[in-house]
């Protein structure tokens, strides 16, 4: 079983179209790896997919880089 | 050979994998119908062009519904390349985000109405002005709609009332271009996780809901409505006209109550 933060980088690179090899968990989706609106509100949406979790709007404004995305999902799958 | 062989279709709102535009360019592909595609601004046609050549598709025109000049020239660089029209699929829709959560009169004002109105149902119409003479006999125009055109749902707000002016949009539509044997009608799926419906306040709740409380116990998928759509865009659909068909689930026979 691959741990939460791989599973959220191959999440984020195939959503974003980058080498997975590009995703690192300071990465923010915006800066680096180049996200524009779209893609972060699909890349929440994969990540609720992936993680069978409910991400609130108010949560998924702040979640804008691989580590943000991490840390929510780890602290609401321990729930 | 498919049930839209031959027939070419101009397909709006496809904007991601997640779109109902995409659930309905999938089937209508299927079914061996050649698309075109618009996409809202220039800066999502990479993204739309990308998406179109799934389907075989190369055509992807710019159109900003607000705009009638847009509009024009969707249909005269269609014409061009294209000698008639036998589908138009309809999936626009929008209202500032702020008026599509909370408490429905502190929300709205007549600006989101205008531009809720204008976007999600003026632009059926306006596209079809524009189409008219290129659409055949035979043609079938359609629109996607949803419940909250007919009940109060949280959140939903303006956009219900912009989801009933256009299922009465399909009703008046679909009398003025019956006579020439063109048909309009507009599926009313049950909620669906789609990048548009990220803007709606709460929506993950309201999917569950929703799932709970129909009869098949589940929420719709973009591949089943995209099937409703490439039948009602098909000559199988040859007598339907003016509907506004349900696609979710059974969720508006019920009242809204969980099965134990």
């Amino acid at each position: 079983m691959e741990n939460i933060e791989q599973r959220v980088k191959k999440i984020v690179a195939e959503q974003l179209g980058v080498p997975e090899t590009d995703v690192k968990i300071e990465s923010s989706f915006v800066n680096d790896l180049g996200a524009d609106s779209l893609d972060t509100v699909e890349l929440v949406m994969a990540l609720e997919e992936e993680f069978e979790c409910e991400i609130p709007d108010e949560e998924a404004e702040k979640i804008t880089t691989v580590q943000q995305a991490v840390d929510y999902v780890s602290a609401n799958l321990s729930k | 050979m498919g049930f839209l062989a031959d027939r070419k279709i101009l397909i709006t709102g496809l904007l991601s994998e997640r779109s109902i535009a995409y659930g309905i360019a999938e089937a209508c592909h299927r079914e061996g119908a050649t698309l075109a595609f618009t996409c809202a601004n220039e800066g999502l046609k990479d993204r739309v062009t990308d998406l179109a050549r799934q389907f075989d598709s190369n055509l992807v025109l710019p159109c900003d519904v607000a705009s009638d000049q847009e509009i024009a020239a969707v249909f005269s660089e269609l014409a061009s390349q294209w000698d008639g029209l036998d589908g138009l699929v309809h999936s626009i829709a929008f209202a500032p985000r702020a008026a599509l959560r909370g408490d429905f009169l502190d929300a709205i004002s007549r600006d989101t109405f205008q531009i809720a109105h204008d976007i999600s149902s003026y632009s059926f119409a306006g596209l079809a002005k524009a189409a008219r003479p290129m659409l055949r006999e035979g043609a079938s125009l359609l629109a996607l709609s949803y419940l909250g055109a007919t009940r109060a749902i949280p959140n939903y707000n303006v956009m219900g009332l912009a989801k009933a002016s256009l299922e009465a949009n399909v009703r008046y539509m679909a009398m003025a271009l019956g006579k020439q044997q063109i048909r309009v009608n507009a599926i009313s799926a049950g909620p669906i996780r789609t990048p548009a419906a990220a803007g709606i306040g709460n929506f993950g709740q309201m999917l569950k809901r929703a799932a709970e409380a129909t009869p098949l116990q589940r929420n719709v998928t973009i591949e089943e409505v995209g099937n409703i759509a490439a039948f009602l865009l098909s000559p199988l659909a040859s007598a339907m006209t003016g509907e506004v068909i349900m696609a979710d689930a059974g969720f508006s026979h019920g009242a809204g109550l969980m099965a134990e």
